[in-house]
């Protein structure tokens, strides 16, 4: 029953991009590339992709701007600077993310990848909808500096540039029909791009799918870890997205008293120093760790598990009793080894989602 | 055709006063007034008057408050929306959600000014409308906030949006006082109000989402296809530092995402007040 729902659901997409396709242009070759395609380990997507259709020239734009500094006040950083494809869009090295003028934020860049499953975004959940998602980054003073309205204006104001320079006007009338350019369309178009950054082919998801060769065969230890990730870290990072997409205090030490997390959003006082549960696809190159980036290797997060839990009114329920988890070092580097099955090289190198 | 409207004007005042006065409980009669054709559309005006005390309520001028503050406002605006029609006898006009949304802004005139169209004829006795914005609306993708709730175009949504966490300011009140000590992040004594907060997506906190209804008393807006009257609210700026709680701008200079927010919009629930209606304009 299940098979079928899904191949129901397929054959739906199929039809809703072939609609799309003949609709736009007549070379519809790499049009299909295009297609939003949900994993066939994956569940159905959060995001409803007939309110935005993935098209070729919507995600091209959206790239564009993904990867211009326009978005900032002084054209210095763009969305890229902080989310680099090879660190799965993460921003490199840097435990707390700094955006314009040098000013630091006050958290670690999360990874751009497979949010058309996201629920809630941001390591507060404080936006959403992956649509409103932009106008934060854009709108922080620390971030890009910008307005949303002004960012829009200096869009408009490309109307006939020539390459190498980009004319937005034009690359908006491709996408969207005319040289428009709304809140809405340019929203739209940097959510089409993030909807393709799927990481669905990672080791571990060619094992689940049993489509590894035998040479990419997960080995004794790596099977092992997994194994102990199930007993001991699933019920939070639960598998396929590795997040639960939940809220919770994991008994860090506090860092900056002002970084309240979830309680930010929701001004509970039960929801204090929650943060979001990230999703462990690609971990091994978003390093540093935590909201915060104090980790700087798994190694350190796995010993904040074993040995470092604080107490603390709003520590998860799961921790409360033992404060550790029970790992000794052989297990642990088991577990290291499963998760660097979550590398999804293809993800990573993707020609189609990089800047150049 | 200047004489023609006087002549018809004057003689409908006459009956008017002449019915009023002596018969006032005989509302029915087709005399006073066109009769009402509920198939019929009209429109109907609210004009929201920001007012202090009894006084025109004007930007950058001193005022006192109940803590005996000095204070004046540099900014005032906020959401009107969902707006519902109660006419005399009980039906309702529920001005479609997509067409009930209004930013008041002090500094706009016409912006204070709102006019409904497509109002089934009849006699308003009471509008309800909520002070801010629903939250639906606050959950729905930017293709569903357009207009005043765009937050990509200025003097609308992105003056009134928290980017950081998808919600809509609901009431905006910034300004100075010479009660609030200078100090190095606030040298200028200012206070900024920011009322929002729609009581959360998946995970339920505060909300500040307030609806009124405000009853006309005895009067009533008459919308005629051929008239549209115009009801007039007096919003008392004072009420929103003591309409239920006393408040001090010195002691909370700044209130935003903070639940003491729903002392302020308890208070400014009490600013809204009916005034009068002109009724002008029946030929």
């Amino acid at each position: 029953m299940k098979k079928s729902f899904l191949y129901k659901n397929f054959l739906f997409l199929a039809f809703a991009i072939l609609f799309f396709s003949c609709q736009t242009d007549n070379d519809t070759n790499p049009k299909e590339k295009f297609a939003f395609k949900t994993p066939s380990n994956f569940p159905k997507p959060t995001y409803n992709l007939q309110e935005n259709p993935i098209t070729l020239e919507g995600f091209e734009l959206g790239k564009k701007l993904f990867y211009t500094g326009i978005l900032s006040r002084d054209g210095t950083v763009s969305c890229g600077s902080c989310h680099a494809q090879t660190s799965g869009f993460t921003q490199h090295g840097h435990d707390l993310s700094h955006g314009i003028d040098d000013k630091l934020t006050m958290r670690n860049s999360l990874p751009i990848q497979n949010l058309a499953w996201a629920k809630n975004f941001f390591w507060d959940g404080g936006v959403f909808h992956l649509d409103l998602f932009a106008i934060s980054p854009i709108e922080a003073e620390n971030e890009m500096g910008e307005t949303l309205p002004n960012v829009l204006q200096k869009l408009r104001n490309t109307e006939g540039f020539e390459s190498p320079k980009t004319d937005y006007p034009l690359l908006f009338e491709k996408a969207f029909g005319t040289k428009e350019i709304t809140t809405d369309r340019f929203l739209k178009a940097l959510s089409q791009f993030q909807l393709m950054c799927i990481s669905a082919n990672s080791r571990y998801d060619k094992h689940v799918r049993n489509e590894n060769t035998n040479e990419n065969k997960l080995t004794t230890q790596e099977l092992k870890g997994l194994e102990l990730f199930e007993q001991n870290c699933s019920n939070c990072h639960s598998t396929t997205l590795f997040t639960d997409q939940s809220y919770r205090n994991n008994g860090l030490k506090i860092g900056n008293p002002n970084d309240t997390g979830r309680h930010r959003i929701t001004q509970n006082e039960e929801d204090k120093f929650k943060f979001k549960v990230p999703s462990l696809r690609n971990v091994e190159v978003t390093r540093p760790y935590m909201h915060d980036g104090r980790f700087r290797n798994l190694e350190a997060v796995l010993d904040h598990y074993t040995d470092g839990i604080q107490d603390s009114e709003t520590l998860d329920e799961s921790l409360k009793s033992t404060l550790k988890i029970e790992l000794n070092q052989e297990e642990k580097e088991a577990i290291i080894a499963f998760l660097k099955t979550l590398t999804d090289e293809e993800f990573l190198s993707n020609p189609i989602l990089s800047e150049f | 055709m200047n004489t023609k409207f006087n002549f018809s004007k004057i003689a409908f005042l006459a009956f008017f006063i002449a019915f009023s006065t002596a018969l006032s409980s005989c509302k029915k009669d087709s005399e006073t007034e066109p009769e009402i054709d509920p198939n019929k559309k009209g429109m109907l005006e609210i004009k929201f008057d920001n007012i202090v005390g009894q006084d025109d309520f004007t930007l950058g001028k001193d005022y006192q408050n109940a803590a005996g503050e000095t204070f004046k406002v540099d900014l005032l605006q906020y959401y009107i929306s969902n707006i519902i029609l109660k006419s005399e006898n009980g039906s309702e006009y529920i001005v479609p959600q997509e067409e009930s949304y209004f930013l008041i802004k002090e500094h706009d005139e016409n912006s204070r000014n709102i006019q409904i169209p497509n109002v089934p004829e009849g006699n308003y006795n009471e509008l309800i409308f909520t002070i801010g914005v629903d939250s639906l609306r606050n959950t729905m993708p930017p293709a569903q906030r357009t207009g005043v709730l765009d937050v990509g175009v200025e003097g609308a949504g992105k003056e009134m949006y928290w980017s950081w966490n998808s919600g809509y300011i609901f009431f905006k009140m910034e300004g100075t006082s010479t009660a609030i000590e200078p100090t190095d992040t606030n040298p200028n004594g200012k206070f900024r109000y920011h009322i929002g907060g729609f009581g959360g997506y998946d995970t339920p906190m505060f909300n500040n989402i307030r609806t009124i209804s405000i009853s006309l008393g005895r009067d009533a807006a008459k919308t005629r296809e051929e008239a549209m009257p115009s009801v007039h609210i007096v919003v008392d700026i004072l009420k929103v530092l003591e309409g239920t709680t006393q408040i001090s701008l010195s002691e909370y200079p700044t209130v935003m995402v903070n639940p003491f927010s729903l002392k302020v919009s308890e208070n400014y629930m009490k600013a809204f007040e009916y005034h009068h209606v002109h009724n002008e304009g029946h030929e």
